[in-house]
């Protein structure tokens, strides 16, 4: 190796390229085999599921379909959901930006700390994130007698409801933002500030219109989180039909009553909900990546 | 500040709380009851496999999503995100009932699939896809084609390239995903309780046994049961980034 290449020995080497390009793909026969792999794998775990929800749902016709989705249980599960993720998504929202500003444009101790704590809520399983608050405010809680003498109940109810689900869907929005306004810098808002913006106006006419394709993706994912948590509600709800129950564990009940149809169906309305958010976070993905 | 305290600190720490109020007996009788050190293996182990099986099958799906083009693959992409999208309780009712015995899937096995610890793999296996396929993705998309071309210029075949050129790049982002997607599983309970059939010993999860304990207002329990699930998953991810680590030193990034 160390000697140097002289042009008789150079010119096999380039022959030898020209009769046979470098290797830069590989044969069809593994691409297509890959290919397969991949959509076999993406048709058992994800195509199949989907369509034998819509399949199960419709198995008895669409009266039965549609006397499901109206039955009054079903219904006040459809209008909770709304409610919860109504109250949910706007103030983790707020959170999730005030959070992502503090971090990416501000400098001060402990701002680690404070980017794992956000990030906590995923390491935690839902089970466990609805049992914390039980033992904040069940009968035998914390705050459990002070509730009790003033007659206020959280856990079996709304209130408790939401703040489960505020825990788990905390990360979404500032997750999405951190990484977005890190990369975007401060030097837009410091030329803001330096013509004379005021702080509000500032974030409302620089920050805001730069972060709105990244805030409606983390928006997106933290509202389909928050309509479909399982494990954290169904903890924290204490099973009231027609009051406490959301949709997912309306599908629950009505699954484990063996009333499969009525189950499929109202799965089937969260799966179109989900499909759409799908669509939605990949235009807003799309937009996001023209800036 | 005031709100992250109100909703992630003060709630967590009263776990801690909670704990301190047993004694080490009884603490230690309550996580080393057999039905739940059998729960803490099938917890584990099924999210060890899951995670697996996810790194393997999730990194071939990101290369063909980057590399290759075929009829359909927007969709396919779109579809990888279906299970961050789709409530896991809906998830749970429609894998059990398609790996059923009378299942569309499930008919064509001789073994049961639904009900037994593989059921709970599948599950499991569907909530981790996206955090593989999306944090190898990105990295693949950035990998410059000149390492590639380099590597076989010099004499590699394209198995020796992507063995030890492709692949050496793809390792952290591999690591990042089966944690991502191990951590999901490890407590994952709305699409497990449906497919899993809960039966004590057999296929009993570890927040199953949590839920079962909060039925019975046994909320110490329940809490013991979650320290040992915070700590053990607390303990594999710290070891996940011990190895992420020294690979990071090992290829001098």
């Amino acid at each position: 190796m160390t000697k140097p290449l002289d042009v008789d020995r150079k010119m096999p080497i380039v022959k030898k390229a020209v009769s046979n390009p470098y290797p830069l793909k590989e044969s069809a026969i593994v691409k297509w085999s890959l290919i397969t792999i991949s959509l076999l794998y993406i048709s058992l775990f994800l195509i199949l599921p989907l369509i034998s929800i819509f399949v199960t749902a419709l198995e008895k016709g669409w009266e039965t379909y549609v006397a499901s989705i109206v039955h009054p249980d079903a219904l006040a599960a459809i209008k909770l959901t709304i409610t919860v993720a109504l109250i949910v998504v706007p103030l983790n929202a707020v959170f999730g930006i005030a959070a992502a500003w503090l971090i990416t444009k501000f400098t001060f101790r402990g701002k680690n700390l404070l980017v794992t704590l956000i990030d906590l809520p995923f390491a935690v399983s839902p089970v466990i994130a609805g049992l914390i608050f039980i033992l904040l405010f069940g009968a035998q809680g914390l705050f459990g007698d002070w509730l009790f003498e003033h007659d206020i109940k959280i856990v079996f109810a709304l209130p408790g409801i939401i703040l489960a689900t505020l825990f788990v869907t905390f990360p979404f929005v500032a997750r999405e933002l951190i990484p977005l306004m890190q990369t975007q810098g401060i030097t837009e808002e410091e030329a803001s500030i330096s013509l004379g913006a005021s702080g509000w106006k500032t974030f409302f006419y620089v920050t805001l219109p730069n972060i709105k394709w990244g805030l409606l993706y983390g928006l997106i994912l933290c509202n389909a989180r928050a309509i479909g948590e399982f494990g954290a509600v169904s903890v924290v709800s204490g099973h009231i039909r027609g009051e406490t129950n959301t949709m997912p564990l309306h599908i629950e009940i009505l699954y484990n009553e063996y009333q499969f149809t009525a189950a499929f169906a109202v799965a089937s309305i969260m799966s179109i909900l989900a499909i759409l958010t799908i669509i939605i976070k990949h235009i807003a993905s799309w937009k996001a990546k023209e800036f | 500040m005031l709100y992250l305290s109100f909703i992630v600190i003060l709630p967590l720490s009263m776990i801690v709380v909670n704990t301190l109020s047993m004694s080490w007996g009884e603490f230690f009788e309550t996580i080393t009851h057999p039905r739940a050190v059998a729960s803490y293996k099938l917890s584990f182990g099924s999210a060890l496999a899951a995670g697996l099986i996810n790194v393997i099958f999730g990194t071939i799906i990101a290369w063909v999503l980057i590399r290759y083009d075929f009829p359909g693959k927007k969709i396919i992409d779109g579809l990888v995100d279906l299970p961050f999208a789709l409530p896991t309780a809906v998830a749970g009712i429609a894998l059990t009932t398609l790996y059923a015995p009378s299942g569309w899937i499930g008919k064509f096995f001789d073994f049961k699939i639904s009900y037994t610890p593989l059921g709970i793999v599948i599950a499991l296996t569907f909530i981790g896809l996206p955090f593989v396929v999306r944090t190898v993705q990105p990295v693949l998309q950035n990998l410059g084609r000149e390492v590639e071309e380099a590597s076989a210029s010099l004499g590699a075949n394209r198995f020796q390239t992507f063995v030890k050129v492709i692949l050496p790049e793809l390792y952290p982002a591999m690591i990042t995903g089966f944690s991502l997607a191990f951590s999901r599983s490890l407590g994952e309970y709305g699409s497990v309780v449906f497919i899993a059939g809960n039966m004590p010993m057999k296929t009993e999860i570890t927040p199953l046994i949590i839920m079962t304990k909060l039925e019975q207002y046994d909320y110490v329990g329940a809490t013991a049961i979650a320290v040992v699930m915070l700590v053990g998953s607390f303990i594999i991810l710290l070891f996940i980034n011990l190895i992420q680590w020294r690979m990071n030193r090992k290829f001098n990034y």
